[in-house]
């Protein structure tokens, strides 16, 4: 039977995507105006990988989940009411930004040496998982960053499943282009794979998963390592909300024969 | 001076895909405005091909890692390739596409390197002194221009949002230095099987079409006789895909009801989702259908040029302000006609 992972899952929060975003310049640089104030998530794609871990945790004996986290350590508390009562799960915090302006490779150094602290984990086992890319940077490095900083050389992106093999290999499908997917079979652990959506559901909430669950998790928010990062030597400019409003023309009571042969017209011209 | 370096992967055949043909173009349009001095570098199983079809690019090297061992998309020997080259080049500014196999690796590279990178960039500027890169953040909601001092600087350009080089006057044969790379066992861990390309008549999202087609969940609801129609929206849909050629793109919600087993289109997947959770593909035109507005929606068409929507409400968050057009119609009735249309 296939060997126990140890999976670790790096999921940022970010603003609810039906929030309207105002940048503004802030003391350190671009900001989101209100930031601490808008209603927060789990990063999507993450909370997919989230998912995607649990239920392998949860098929292979002796497996581990931790979830790491970097955010401002109140607005992970509020994220954490709702996401612990939807798989069990261990969490390690790192106090820090969670802007979408915040470096990279900063934010990776910090969450690898988190990683690295985590007590009990074999970073052999170790399969790191994340969101191929968030919904904040939306750039799909953090993760590779990590993998490098922790020496793992066999890495996945846009990943929609992992089948573990019986000899402690997995198969994995990566997104690729022209809707297609690329299969690669990993001798095993240690790996990263950063998901698209995966092929499972949001779990429903589980109050009994949340009570578990927040034992573990107040303590480690008030354990949290700050992690600060700085500009060095990225500096932004014109950062704005597209402006651009279209001139909507509204057809109203034209025949469907007609406002179907005014699509065609306008489909078939070059 | 700076030197920039246009990296590619050569497609199966030897050649260069369109959107490395892109990354050439802002390369070689960076090294004119900075008057640095422009290096190429190819890596896949052939790179000879490649080589002479950018040999008039203005490069002043030719750099290959070429192989067996490079012909798959793989991390472990794609991030050593990538290295070995970017050393070789001793390059300041690298500019690849932002295919899928680039960006499985270049973040990767860029560490060994020392350097930085930024992806999903949609547009390169520079004057003689510095170098500014605009891309998005927030998943296409904020705009924003970056500058860094760190060198090597590695962008991955966007498809799409550069025109592709041309090159001028004839081609000619040109030898590339053969980087020498390594491949140990331990990156042979992971092998790659080929790819899962749905059946063609399954095919639904086309890149290269000229119009993306975005189908909502208004398809899967009551329609004015108080019956849904799923099965009619389905050939409606699939017929106007054929005759069309156009790609399908979905909403968020209706692409999960078909995840649920609901009464849903068959053929929708997370890999039709455009917006917030989705793709934001680049086409000349967009027609959207049956989709009610909210912001992640509107993502999805960031790039699209020309917008039309079909929809029963003249209000419609999703079209006002964002289409050029919106037609307060029954998307089932001109859809059907546009179909009769298109066959006859």
């Amino acid at each position: 039977m296939t060997n126990p992972y140890h999976v670790v899952v790096c999921a940022s929060v970010v603003p609810d995507p039906l929030q309207t975003l105002e940048p503004i310049t802030g003391p350190s640089g671009p900001a989101l105006k209100n930031e601490m104030m808008l209603p927060a998530i789990l990063d999507p794609w993450a909370s997919h990988a989230l998912y995607e871990g649990a239920n392998l945790v949860k098929h292979i004996a002796g497996s581990k989940l931790w979830l790491v986290s970097m955010a401002p350590k109140a607005k992970l508390q509020q994220v954490m009411m709702t996401v612990a009562q939807k798989v069990p799960l261990q969490l390690v915090a790192v106090d820090g930004p969670s802007s979408g302006f915040a470096d990279a490779h900063q934010t990776a150094h910090a969450l690898a040496a988190a990683i690295r602290a985590i007590a009990g984990i074999d970073l052999s086992r170790l399969l790191l998982f994340g969101g191929w890319e968030s919904a904040s940077r939306s750039a799909g490095v953090t993760l590779q960053l990590i993998g490098e900083e922790l020496g793992i050389v066999d890495q996945f992106q846009g990943v929609d499943a992992i089948t573990p093999q019986e000899d402690g290999s997995f198969e994995v499908l990566e997104r690729v282009e022209g809707a297609r997917h690329q299969v690669s079979l990993c001798a095993g652990p240690p790996a990263v794979l950063g998901w698209a959506t995966g092929n499972l559901g949001e779990p429903r909430n589980d109050p009994q998963v949340g009570m578990a669950n927040m034992r573990t998790i107040m303590p480690a928010l008030q354990r949290a390592t700050v992690a600060s990062i700085s500009a060095d030597g990225m500096r932004y400019s014109n950062v704005a909300t597209p402006k651009q409003q279209r001139q909507t023309r509204i057809v109203k009571e034209l025949p469907a024969e007609d406002i179907a042969r005014e699509i065609v017209q306008w489909i078939t011209q070059e | 001076m700076d030197t920039i370096l246009f990296l590619a992967q050569t497609e199966e055949d030897g050649t260069l895909g369109k959107p490395a043909l892109e990354a050439l173009g802002a390369a070689v349009e960076l090294t004119q405005a900075l008057s640095g001095t422009l290096v190429a570098a190819l890596y896949g199983a052939k790179a000879q091909p490649a080589a002479d079809a950018i040999a008039n690019c203005g490069a002043s090297r030719f750099l290959a890692v070429a192989g067996e061992d490079f012909a798959s998309a793989r991390y472990a020997t794609d991030a050593a390739a990538c290295e070995a080259l970017l050393r070789a080049a001793q390059a300041t500014i690298v500019i690849t596409a932002a295919t899928s196999r680039s960006s499985r690796v270049m973040a990767g590279v860029t560490h060994r390197v020392g350097g930085c990178v930024d992806t999903h960039v949609s547009a390169i500027a520079a004057d003689s002194a510095s170098v500014t890169l605009t891309r998005w953040f927030y998943r296409q909601r904020i705009e924003a221009s970056l500058t860094r001092t760190q060198r090597p600087w590695v962008l991955l350009l966007d498809p799409g949002a550069h025109a592709a080089w041309q090159g001028q006057g004839a081609s000619g044969p040109v030898a590339p230095e053969l980087i020498a790379v390594p491949v140990t066992e331990s990156m042979r861990r992971t092998a790659v099987r080929g790819t899962i390309t749905p059946p063609v008549d399954q095919q639904t999202i086309r890149p290269d079409a000229k119009l993306l087609f975005v189908a909502g969940a208004g398809w899967t609801k009551k329609q004015k006789d108080g019956q849904t129609h799923v099965p009619e929206a389905e050939t409606l849909i699939v017929d106007f895909l054929h005759k069309s050629k156009a790609s399908l793109g979905s909403s968020k919600s209706l692409v999960e009801l078909t995840g649920e087993n609901q009464s849903a289109l068959r053929f929708m997947s997370h890999l039709n989702q455009v917006g917030q959770t989705g793709a934001t593909p680049r086409h000349p035109k967009g027609l959207s259908t049956c989709c009610h507005g909210e912001e992640p929606h509107t993502v999805g068409w960031r790039f699209i040029g020309e917008r039309r929507a079909i929809n029963l409400d003249p209000n419609c968050g999703w079209a006002r302000g964002k289409a050029d057009v919106l037609y307060v119609a029954d998307a089932f009735e001109v859809m059907s006609k546009v179909n009769a249309l298109l066959g006859s």
